[in-house]
């Protein structure tokens, strides 16, 4: 509360965030400057941690291939996951946007149930869609086009479907923000000049929906490159993610300086991104769709 | 024109079938009377989910849970008011660096998130436990509600407060008689947001949680391994009737609180 007094003022607001800033502090800045440090000590064979500047874990990450190829498969992965979710989420987006549909408010509803919905629960849902006893194959069988199964589960993929069932919402909840936003006026305006629908779509509320597209881009690509849910439930042993290397690192080998240092290579890429992002958007567009 | 429209509605209703079609089926699957739960269907039984409340494993998984969603989004919620207040009510110099500092937990992958936490607490001596757990969960769902409630809290006029303050009540009792029932709906959706977010997380939560503690989440992940049962179905048409249910129940209650006053 803004007191009536205005030297109450200048500390209430952080005796009110003391508590939130503390914990930001000891449960995320300073551990992140941890591994940064952490990273640069070494694991020996004993499983005992030497401290000190070693480059060791770096140039390890940096310069064996095998990491290089699974870093450059998570970024592709993440990028034809944005693709297909700018392209698959446009379109719903543009409908609930703009239609007189008299349900638009239970399209809207709908939208935010996949946010609801669990994580593990949708990736696994493919396998019974998917997998060799799923829907699909049954229905194969059943029509005699095959008698065995056929394997199409566990595959680079399955691994995109995965994600972009994950992500849609994100995408099509963001661009439908950016769309509502729009001046139908505007496009009216472009039509009574001459422009055909298309052209009026193309130059003027693409362009208008543009900040809503950039966001939902960022937020899948973010978190479709983080993630090593999906590939281990949908991928198949060659479709390990970053993040699955990170994971392995720290709780299958208990290599905790190179897991450390393997979590930083996620963090700064994903930071770089994040970074083109704000430099030319700003983060405002994604609390939008809070509101 | 026309053309141009009618494949926007198809489109439309292709993208609505990929994102239920899948959900949906787990959900009818986990009345599957067969012993393999697959198509085809034999016909309807509720004996998967007699099965669920019998294993002991899952039941245990639940309560987990459950635990600490509820302890999150308590905690979380009451953090981030606090800090919504400030961020809206208040200007002081450097707002819009702790704007930042107060979403960071979203702009860091969770995974980093998840290892940084481990490492750190697990220096400090604190092992893989529940209240690793729950600082882990905290964290990573303040964000939700710091931008949950602020965006509330933005609309609600601080005359109202002038008004109660000019009439002599400190700024407790300001916002316990004031502010907190206004933003009543906002905080009630950031808790939920909060607990649903906590119940669902399996990220952080597979490197936080200690041997032999499961959550519902981790729990299908183990069972997972071995093949795709009928019993996992079952588990996550319980889960998400929590997840669901649980949101628009609220939903509801908000509309009546915020109607009778």
């Amino acid at each position: 509360m803004a007191s009536l007094d205005p030297a109450d003022n200048t500390w209430q607001p952080w005796r009110l965030l003391a508590p939130s800033l503390t914990a930001i502090l000891l449960l995320l800045a300073i551990p992140v400057a941890f591994i940064a440090v952490y990273s640069f000590w070494l694991r020996t064979a004993t499983g005992a941690d030497v401290a000190g500047f070693h480059l060791d874990n770096w140039i390890e990450v940096l310069t064996d291939p095998f990491y290089r190829d699974i870093l450059g498969y998570t970024v592709w992965v993440a990028f034809a996951t944005t693709v297909i979710c700018a392209l698959a989420g446009y379109i719903p987006a543009y409908f609930i946007a703009t239609t007189q549909f008299k349900h638009k408010a239970f399209l809207l509803l709908l939208l935010m149930l996949p946010f609801w919905i669990s994580y593990i629960i949708r990736t696994m849902s493919w396998i019974n869609i998917l997998g060799s006893s799923g829907i699909v194959n049954a229905a194969l069988i059943w029509l005699g086009i095959t008698d065995e199964p056929i394997q199409m589960l566990y595959n680079q993929g399955t691994v995109i479907v995965g994600l972009v069932h994950f992500l849609l919402p994100f995408m099509i909840l963001n661009i439908y923000v950016s769309l509502y936003g729009i001046d139908r006026n505007l496009v009216d305006a472009a039509r009574s000049l001459g422009c055909t629908g298309w052209q009026a779509f193309r130059e003027v509320t693409l362009p208008l929906s543009m900040p809503g597209l950039a966001a939902g881009s960022l937020l899948c690509f973010v978190l479709g490159a983080g993630t090593y849910i999906t590939p281990l439930v949908l991928g198949g042993p060659t479709d390990a993610m970053f993040a699955n290397l990170v994971f392995d690192a720290i709780i299958t080998q208990l290599n905790w300086p190179l897991g450390s240092a393997l979590s930083l290579v996620l963090l700064i890429l994903l930071g770089l991104v994040v970074a083109v992002y704000n430099r030319f958007a700003g983060m405002n567009q994604i609390a939008k769709s809070f509101g | 024109m026309f053309s141009g429209w009618s494949f926007i509605r198809l489109g439309t209703i292709l993208v609505y079938v990929f994102m239920f079609a899948p959900v949906s089926v787990v959900v009818l699957l986990s009345f599957n009377s067969s012993q393999f739960g697959s198509f085809p269907m034999e016909g309807l039984s509720f004996r998967w989910f007699v099965a669920l409340w019998d294993n002991a494993a899952i039941v245990r998984a639940f309560q987990t849970s459950m635990m600490l969603g509820a302890l999150t989004a308590v905690i979380s919620t009451t953090l981030g008011v606090l800090a919504s207040l400030a961020m809206v009510r208040y200007t002081f110099p450097g707002k819009t660096a702790i704007s930042t500092a107060l979403i960071a937990p979203i702009l860091v992958p969770e995974v980093v998130l998840a290892v940084a936490l481990l490492l750190f607490l697990g220096a400090m001596g604190v092992p893989k436990s529940f209240p690793l757990l729950l600082a882990g969960h905290v964290i990573f769902t303040l964000p939700f509600v710091v931008l949950v409630v602020q965006a509330r809290l933005v609309s609600v006029k601080r005359e109202y407060e002038e008004a109660a303050m000019s009439l002599g009540a400190g700024p407790i009792e300001t916002f316990f008689q004031i502010t907190l029932p206004l933003i009543l709906p906002a905080v009630l959706a950031g808790g939920l947001f909060a607990f649903t977010i906590s119940f669902d997380d399996i990220t952080g939560t597979l490197f936080w949680k200690p041997g032999g503690v499961e959550t519902v989440p981790t729990q299908i992940f183990a069972m997972l391994r071995n093949s795709i049962s009928p019993e996992i179905n079952a588990l996550g048409t319980v889960m998400i009737v929590v997840t669901v249910a649980l949101p628009l129940l609220g939903a509801a209650a908000a509309r009546r609180l915020s109607r009778k006053q």
